[in-house]
């Protein structure tokens, strides 16, 4: 076996206050969000853990995210990496390139690909998703492929240069950011979808219009309710044309697949641990072997919290998952109770962000106001159910920022829709000078309910008067109050 | 310190995410031809003999051309944000024609400065808007004047073109360019052409040195009368009393991206080279050393020219003239115009901001403790991603706030909004909100029962 290097000099206790609760080795697989969250996490909780991070992606943590800006040349992959190269050094954080063949849960002890073995105490796998395809004929020739890390993008830059068309597969965020990149690179794009709008599984039909029609306007080809039958080669196994299920033929060399991603736990068959879709784990994100945790987006949730999903794939629900899990593994178990669901992306140039819960189509017993820009690039929907207060559920923002404290807790306060609208300039996030659309959101309410609702803040020179920087706003003002009190 | 090669695709002229249209080339084909009148001018006596041709020339062609291009920007790309190729880009990502650029930028300051006479032929060609505004013969500092202003007003198109779906972005950038052009060009020349000192009411002492300095406020009472002593007031006014109030209100953003011209240029001009300004720790420390020492320097240099001056040479002799001439040369030519400017392309845009402008440190003492400004964190939206931090002109690794949540108050920040701009995920806004909670608390995901993430 070959011993894992060791940083040299003496461990050294961070703050006094803290208790050491254990001097164990704590292995991570995967050195994405969630498993450098939770390892900053511990550190900073317990000085004498030793802590390693093993990767086969790439040699330290980079922002997945921006993975398109890579690509688009807005930045270098350098300028994603969220921690100075110094920083692994000085939280004593060991990062090893290796990939997992295997765990031995009962010696505890994981199996490298280069021949070294690691011992651990404490196991936490996050080694994320891979793409996942459907078996299509030609789904595995050159110039096809998914996206989901740095080896990806590698691929995709050597196999759309000097290509002029891509067909992309598959409307969901990744989708959508594909055919970003590709046009930035002057691609043409051919870009399928299977849903009857964009995102149909989680957008109302006017945002998903929203976002069809600005895609549109980026010079993309649109397919709406197509789908994928096959990817036909040349003579040298390359890929030169796309067949959909209506028999259209599209000429490509390079296609993107971005039809979903599902857990990468290859590595753990055979070791013991329970698996489902991934590896299945309780609140307290422990799986069914002594000792081996898994959390953010490998990880399956035996009983998924109400509203939410078994198995949780976005950036900010791996870094909850991490931060979560570091108080259990320092001696304070906690469950995970991640409060009020946010999400946001971009697509293309509209902003999305979303707070709470919003259906594509509301339930009985619930309603949602929507207004609509007439620029047709921003829109806001409201959410909220119709018993007695009429609390407000969630919100969809197109083009338009909002604050997450002031939503999350007004969700979580069940606030009433006539409250929220009236108090609507406290969420509003967008710079100065910017247009404010709090006005046509309570004309929209009243104009649907006959009510004759005003703003709290008022209106006209009022309204011009709380805007000044010598008055606080007072709800923003009660609200900062509430947040320098958190713990 | 050490320079990196952005990308190993960095070629001359082929950027694979942006290729010019048809038009754009025409534009700066146009502008080409313009740098050759240029250096025709330079190299011949044609600018006197024929100034108002060369004038018309110089001026259609070196204008004409970036605003054919900037136009058709308008037709080929929508509202948002379009960063696109920066980093492929030869002359943004520190290729051979950034680096020329560079060069031929800080070789222009030198001739301007110490060698003015090798830029006789181009400095006639200025003369008929110099006869025009001011009723004299131009000089090298006109010639400057005038490109400078140039530089801002059409760069400053570009600018509000690449952000025009920000109005923040539009309102700011009209602010430098009416700035630069009313303020720090026009004012001054007519002021001359009055017989009045030639004084810029834009820019006050620490960063116009001289105007609290005993020999130049003399002179500006004795050659400008009433007019003189309203200027020397109005100074002293705005460094004393309108600076620390509307610091308190706005931020150090109402100078340094609204009104400086030094700001203004790189708003404009600069605003290509942004993101290369050096974010790491070692850097930040270089700045803080360096700009309070320059604010040191001229807080010294100048009581000593005043206890010289009281005591009519008493007390210091020569000192305090030694002091104030190497303050000059240093910091006022070498450090603000070569270093600070010619680096651009090299450095980033706010070299001469972030590390010397001696009223900038002032006014970041004040940001950073008697102001209600800060740039907000959105709760838990960050994504890491680092575009905030790629894109700030002053170096802040802006993302190490906003990935914790935590609000963003530094003394550096120059207020220009783009961090807030560039972010895909609506996180970053400039405020100014009650003091109190002012930096806000380091949380992760608004979880409030969650270990916070104090470091």
């Amino acid at each position: 076996m070959t011993e894992i290097r060791r940083p040299k000099g003496t461990l050294k206790q961070i703050s006094s206050t803290t208790p050491t609760r254990f001097d164990v080795h704590l292995a991570i697989i995967g050195n994405g969000i969630t498993g450098v969250t939770c390892a900053r996490l511990v550190r900073k909780r317990d000085a004498n853990a030793r802590i390693t991070i093993i990767s086969d992606e790439s040699d330290q943590f980079y922002s997945r995210t921006a993975l398109m800006y890579i690509y688009m040349g807005h930045m270098t992959e350098v300028h994603t990496r969220p921690y100075a190269d110094s920083f692994w050094r000085d939280n004593r954080i060991d990062l090893v390139r290796d990939r997992v063949e295997r765990v031995d849960v009962l010696a505890k002890r994981l199996h490298l690909q280069g021949g070294a073995s690691i011992q651990y105490d404490a196991l936490l796998v996050a080694s994320g998703s891979t793409s996942t395809f459907f078996g299509w004929p030609g789904q595995d020739l050159d110039g096809v492929q998914g996206l989901y890390g740095l080896p990806d993008l590698e691929q995709m830059e050597r196999w759309t240069t000097g290509v002029d068309r891509a067909v992309v597969v598959g409307g969901g965020l990744i989708g959508v950011e594909m055919a970003e990149m590709l046009h930035a690179r002057g691609i043409h794009v051919t870009f399928v979808v299977r849903e009857p709008w964009y995102m149909s599984y989680l957008l109302p039909e006017e945002e998903g219009r929203m976002v069809e029609r600005h895609i549109r306007s980026h010079g993309i080809e649109l397919i709406m309710e197509s789908e994928l039958k096959e990817i036909q080669p040349d003579a040298s196994g390359r890929a030169t044309s796309v067949v959909t299920a209506k028999g259209e033929e599209i000429p490509a060399r390079f296609v993107g697949l971005t039809t979903g991603v599902r857990p990468n736990i290859g590595f753990l068959e055979g070791s013991g641990v329970e698996t489902g879709k991934g590896v299945l784990i309780d609140r307290f994100f422990r799986t069914s072997a002594e000792g081996v945790y898994a959390a953010g987006d490998c990880a399956e949730f035996r009983e998924p919290l109400p509203g939410r999903k078994p198995i949780e794939q976005l950036w900010y629900t791996g870094r909850a998952h991490g931060a979560t899990l570091a108080r259990t593994l320092t001696g304070e178990p906690r469950e995970y109770n991640p409060g009020v669901f946010y999400n946001s992306a971009k697509f293309f140039d509209i902003e999305y962000q979303t707070y709470g819960r919003i259906d594509p189509k509301p339930p009985d017993g619930e309603q949602t106001l929507h207004f609509e820009h007439t620029d047709g690039k921003r829109s806001i929907r409201l959410q909220y159910s119709l018993e007695d207060e009429r609390p407000v559920i969630g919100v969809n923002l197109m083009g338009v920022r909002h604050r997450h404290a002031v939503w999350a807790e007004w969700i979580e306060k069940n606030k009433g829709i006539e409250f929220v609208i009236t108090n609507l300039s406290a969420a509003n996030f967008d710079p100065e000078f910017f247009d404010q659309y709090e006005p046509a959101v309570i004309e929209a309410y009243n104009a649907a309910n006959s009510t004759s609702i005003e703003s709290a803040t008022g209106k006209g020179w009022k309204r011009w008067m709380a805007k000044l920087p010598m008055r606080g706003n007072l709800e923003e003002r009660r609200l900062v109050d509430s947040l320098s009190h958190l713990p | 310190m050490s320079i990196p090669a952005y990308n190993a695709q960095i070629a001359l002229a082929e950027n694979p995410a942006s290729d010019a249209t048809s038009l754009q080339k025409a534009g700066l084909a146009v502008f080409g031809l313009g740098l050759l009148c240029v250096l025709v001018a330079l190299f011949s006596d044609l600018g006197s003999q024929r100034p108002i041709l060369m004038f018309a020339l110089i001026g259609l062609t070196i204008v004409g051309g970036p605003l054919i291009y900037i136009r058709d920007l308008l037709r080929t790309t929508q509202p948002g944000i379009n960063n696109n190729g920066v980093m492929f880009s030869s002359n943004q990502a520190r290729g051979l024609i950034g680096w020329i650029a560079g060069i031929v930028l800080t070789g222009g300051y030198i001739l301007l400065y110490w060698f003015p006479s090798t830029l006789e032929g181009l400095i006639r060609v200025v003369d008929p808007l110099a006869y025009t505004l001011r009723g004299s013969a131009a000089d090298q500092w006109f010639l400057y004047g005038t490109i400078y202003t140039v530089a801002v007003l059409v760069m400053g198109a570009r600018a509000i073109v690449k952000y025009r779906h920000s109005r923040y972005q539009i309102i700011r950038t009209c602010s430098v360019m009416f700035f630069q052009l009313g303020f720090a060009f026009l004012l001054p020349q007519l002021l001359l052409l009055f017989n009045k000192p030639e004084f810029y009411f834009s820019y006050f002492w620490p960063l116009k040195y001289d105007y609290l300095w005993p020999g130049n406020i003399s002179n500006i009472i004795e050659s400008g009368a009433g007019l003189g002593v309203f200027m020397v007031f109005w100074g002293a006014m705005m460094i004393a009393v309108v600076t620390p109030i509307l610091t308190y209100f706005f931020g150090k953003r109402w100078y340094c991206s609204w009104v400086c011209g030094c700001g203004g240029l790189a708003e404009t001009a600069g605003d290509p080279y942004r993101h290369l300004s050096d974010k790491s720790l070692g850097s930040w420390k270089i700045e803080r050393w360096l700009i309070h020492s320059v604010l040191v320097f001229v807080v010294v240099t100048t009581a000593l020219l005043w206890i010289n001056s009281a005591s009519e040479g008493a007390v210091l002799g020569g000192v305090s003239q030694s002091f104030s001439k190497w303050y000059g040369f240093g910091i006022g030519l070498v450090f603000s115009g070569v270093i600070g400017v010619g680096f651009y392309p090299v450095m980033g845009s706010r070299v001469w901001c972030r590390f010397g402008c001696p009223m900038a440190a002032v006014l970041g003492f004040q940001q950073r403790f008697f102001s209600r400004f800060r740039i907000t964190t959105n709760g838990g939206q960050c994504i890491s991603c680092g575009n905030c931090s790629t894109y700030c002109e002053m170096g802040i690794d802006v993302r190490w706030y906003a990935q914790r949540g935590q609000n963003i108050v530094r003394s550096s920040c120059v207020g220009c909004g783009i961090c807030s701009a560039v972010c895909p995920r609506g996180v970053l806004n400039l405020e100014n909100g009650p003091r109190d909670g002012r930096f806000g608390t380091p949380h992760l995901n608004l979880i409030a029962d969650l270990e916070m993430l104090e470091d």
